[in-house]
């Protein structure tokens, strides 16, 4: 009974913190799209869908998350298999390197795809610019590492000895990657394609600047008809299609997870991680190169370039800018504001690893009855919601909802990291739930036979194989917040600026200087993102380890 | 039945695990003490005639707001006012936002409304009537948005098209002058705008061609349209990325940007870049206190601050605008390479207000369909 009581509470406290900074405001807001003036009305319904444009805009969304996700994963698979079970000199470097995307600003990766597909870019010549090809290039880019990460985490636990026995038993080489490591694989291929579909149907200013003018998904026209119309009914009918799509893609991440989620052997050790070799990865370690530095790093080297070109050549001037208020552009030295940042930061990563550590907990857990596992399915669902639901329906939900003591916090700092923390918490339980599901339910009978307490089944077992999803879980939830924008926007505190608020203030400005200054402080964004991923990957516990 | 005994035992924790939550993420706010408690006679007059307020300020600003860190910390200590800034987003956010939460103000003083959305400001009543007596009424008067005195002009500037003047030099054309010259075949393909659905500028452009062309405003943008203009999703991407001025040497020589631009391109003494003062729309910057304030007299305080000489000659490094009183020094760069139009395109604030929606509506589905 108590330990019934333990696991209430534990998925209680989460999905409070989930109602009051999220659901209610953005039921809220959406009520009052029904309720104009007081009284329910479908008018907005009526008008938003007897528009073309609307539909147009609603098959623009799905087909543009559609083609990230799907060209997402198929590069991604491969680079999880480089990146997590081979081993080469410089492996950290590249893990590194391929989240630095999650950080970027998109008003600078907007910048920087941008100048490389007009007429006189360096790609002008191919006639990419306006085109989808982009668009699905730079959503790639943005998840490319949430699949190679996610993959990689459960790759890498993955007891190699049920494939050596398809081998030995006959099986080719493909047969056994088909049959045995892809359906081993799925749970974690199904997570990560359901976060970054979420993620490219909510894309925003990338898509905007690449697709030009008229292009247009559900976020840009909810944008649109909230901040600059106020707009509320049109708004309403197009967040709960939103809601729809969401709802749907989750319901069919869940089928597919439920279908092929199962036990898996599982080791805490990395002794089936083995050294690189030619005839067996030379193809992967080809595609995850060309990818690396054709879609991560040539775009990122604009960026390099832009913050490197000063009035008289090449030269770092706008990198020891960074200790200066920029001429007077920002209200505080750069440096500040990455201490800012870094703080925010901290306290959203702690607030999302601990409430996304009890969701994890709770939702592996394996109800004997139907309606149990249903309903832990929904609790799952209901925390990647965030994802999918615009940043704008969020904000302007918090202003008419936590408007008063003792949540009066529109005004408050504190709503920052708060904000930060609902988009960290689905990513670190995406990273967190493959790993605990694929815990053979028998280790912990085991444990319990023997007379472990059930504290002590859930620290040795669960909380030893977690270990090093927590590693990537706590780096995941650190850059979301270092690099978050949308929510933070409207939070924004002028005279108190994160990094990427003030990135967003220089490249806003005219001359060489405050556009220089704010690509170089978007570089030491991304390399402050790169040196968080590589130490993160470092936080592994000795007991963990075997060597 | 024990499943919903459960989802009732859920939600009673819920309840109550959200009221601990919250008092102890909220406490940190309540409880921040003002930089120097009573240590001026200023600080100690706001706190004992305003006791509702704590002796708090909370100032909401549009996300370009930004002054020296010294000149805020005097008004802090001068007022003894503990000041929190919220800036939610540009000029129409942060428009909207105060009339979302008119019901219970996000703040005590506003700055940054501007005149394309003074109109629905002053329409819905999120302002109230405040008399500044620190800018000269000339100068008021000149950039008014309505003689109700709920608005304090604190700055404007022109919104004019900017010209690559060595791309005309180099390629043999005469730098073009009026609204006019733009739909002439040897302007085709060399203007990049930003959209007015998404970017203060883009708007503030499209409202220059209303005042201009008046009913004749549509077949100007479709003659615009024909002639190959570009529009670009904010002002980031129309001057760093599509111009050929700026850092990044993109195709188009004629873009959307302010009259003051120029200013900041300036190498060597000379600017690569001119504005084309016949193009423009005189944009201007509004302060004002919030209906409901629990700290007007603060809010007056701010505004009095926001006009104040060091202010005002604060304003044109910080946020690259002209401050409102005229006899504020100007940079010396701005003398040279800043200069304002004689004769901007206006339209009032009301008509802006009752039509910006259908225009932007309409510039929508003649020029990006």
């Amino acid at each position: 009974m108590t330990r019934r009581v333990g696991w209430t509470l534990a998925g209680a406290l989460p999905l409070a913190f989930l109602g009051i900074f999220f659901t209610w405001p953005v039921a809220t807001l959406v009520a009052r799209g029904f309720f104009p003036d007081g009284v329910f009305t479908l008018a907005g319904f009526q008008q938003v869908f007897s528009e073309d444009r609307t539909w147009r805009v609603i098959g623009t969304t799905l087909a543009q998350a559609a083609a990230g996700t799907v060209v997402a994963v198929l590069l991604g698979v491969p680079g999880a298999w480089v990146l997590h079970r081979t081993r080469f000199p410089g492996r950290w470097l590249v893990r590194a390197v391929v989240t630095i995307p999650f950080v970027l600003p998109s008003v600078v990766v907007g910048v920087a795809f941008k100048s490389l597909v007009i007429s006189t870019g360096p790609l002008g010549h191919l006639g990419l610019d306006r085109s989808f090809a982009i668009i699905v290039a730079s959503l790639v880019f943005f998840n490319y590492a949430l699949v190679v990460r996610t993959v990689g985490a459960l790759w890498a636990s993955l007891d190699p000895r049920t494939e050596q026995a398809a081998s030995v038993l006959g099986a080719s080489p493909t047969r056994v990657f088909l049959t045995v490591t892809l359906r081993a694989l799925f749970p974690a291929i199904a997570s990560a394609a359901a976060l970054v579909f979420l993620f490219c149907a909510s894309a925003y200013g990338v898509v905007m600047v690449l697709g030009g003018a008229g292009y247009g998904t559900i976020e840009t026209e909810i944008w649109f008809l909230t901040t600059q119309l106020l707009d509320l009914t049109g708004a309403a009918a197009l967040s709960i299609v939103q809601l729809v799509v969401v709802g749907a893609s989750l319901i069919v991440a869940n089928r597919l997870q439920a279908t092929q989620a199962r036990a898996q052997r599982m080791r805490t050790d990395s002794s089936n991680e083995s050294p690189w070799r030619f005839r067996r990865d030379i193809g992967p370690t080809l595609l995850t190169a060309a990818v690396v530095l054709g879609l991560l790093l040539f775009p990122m080297s604009t960026l390099v370039i832009r913050s490197l070109t000063t009035a008289s050549g090449l030269g770092l001037d706008h990198y020891s800018n960074l200790a200066t208020t920029g001429g007077g552009t920002l209200s505080v030295p750069v440096w500040e504001a990455v201490g800012n940042s870094l703080r925010t930061a901290t306290v959203a990563t702690v607030l999302a690893l601990v409430l996304g550590l009890l969701v994890s907990l709770v939702v592996s857990r394996n109800p004997r009855n139907e309606l149990g596992r249903r309903g832990l399915g929904l609790l799952d669902a209901a925390f990647m919601l965030p994802l999918g639901v615009s940043a704008v329906t969020v904000g302007f939900g918090f202003l008419i909802t936590l408007n008063r003591p003792p949540l009066d916090l529109r005004s408050s700092m504190v709503l920052v990291p708060i904000a930060q923390a609902i988009v960290a918490l689905p990513l670190v339980v995406r990273v967190l739930l493959p790993v605990l599901r694929a815990i053979d339910p028998r280790l912990r009978e085991a444990a319990a036979v023997l007379g472990a307490s059930p504290g002590k089944v859930l620290r040795d077992v669960d909380l030893a194989f977690l270990t090093r999803g927590l590693g990537l879980a706590t780096g995941f939830a650190f850059a979301t917040s270092l690099g978050e924008f949308g929510a933070t926007s409207f939070l924004a505190r002028p005279d108190e600026p994160t990094l990427p608020v003030v990135v967003f203030r220089l490249i806003g400005r005219p001359g060489l200087e405050n556009q220089g200054m704010g690509m170089a402080a978007a570089v030491l964004l991304a390399v402050g993102c790169a040196l968080v991923m590589a130490l993160a990957e470092r936080m592994r516990p000795e007991e963990a380890t075997t060597w | 039945m024990p499943t919903i005994r459960r989802t009732t035992l859920a939600l009673a924790a819920a309840a109550v695990g959200s009221l601990a939550l919250a008092s102890c993420v909220a406490a940190p706010a309540t409880t921040s003490t003002p930089d120097a408690p009573g240590a001026t006679p200023a600080g100690t007059t706001a706190a004992t005639r305003a006791p509702a307020n704590n002796g708090k300020l909370t100032v909401v600003t549009h996300d370009s707001f930004n002054l020296s860190e010294e000149l805020l910390d005097t008004f802090k200590s001068d007022s003894g006012l503990d000041v929190t800034f919220v800036a939610p987003g540009d000029t129409g956010t942060l428009t909207n936002q105060l009339v979302l939460t008119k019901d219970s103000p996000l703040g005590d003083v506003v700055f940054g409304i501007d005149n394309t959305f003074a109109g629905r400001a002053l329409d819905e009543g999120i302002v109230a009537p405040y008399e500044a007596t620190t800018i000269p009424a000339a100068d008021a008067d000149a950039l008014q948005a309505d003689d109700s005195n709920r608005l304090t002009p604190i700055d404007f500037g022109d919104v004019c098209l900017n010209a690559d003047t060595a791309w005309f030099e180099s390629n043999g054309k005469a730098i073009p002058e009026t609204l006019d010259d733009l739909v002439k075949p040897e302007y085709k393909d060399l203007l990049v705008v930003s959209n007015p659905a998404s970017s203060s500028p883009g708007l503030a452009f499209l409202t220059a061609t209303v005042g201009a062309k008046g009913e004749g405003w549509v077949d100007y943008w479709t003659q615009l349209k024909d002639n190959g203009v570009l529009v670009a999703k904010d002002w980031t991407e129309a001057y760093s990325v599509q111009f050929s001025g700026s850092t990044g040497k993109g195709p188009r020589p004629l873009v959307l940007s302010y009259s003051t631009s120029p200013a900041f391109e300036v190498v060597d003494g000379a600017a690569p870049t001119q504005s084309l003062l016949g193009t423009c729309f005189r944009q201007v910057e509004y302060a004002g206190v919030i209906e409901g304030a629990a700290n007007p007299e603060g809010a007056g305080q701010f505004i009095e601050f926001l006009l104040s000489p060091e202010v005002q000659a604060d304003i044109p490094g910080q946020m690259y605008m002209y401050p409102a009183v005229r006899a504020t020094e100007l940079p010396e760069e701005w003398v040279k390479f800043a200069p304002l139009s004689d004769n901007p395109h206006t339209v009032p604030a009301d008509e802006i207000a009752a039509k910006r929606d259908g225009w932007i509506r309409t510039w929508t589905s003649t020029v990006v369909g």
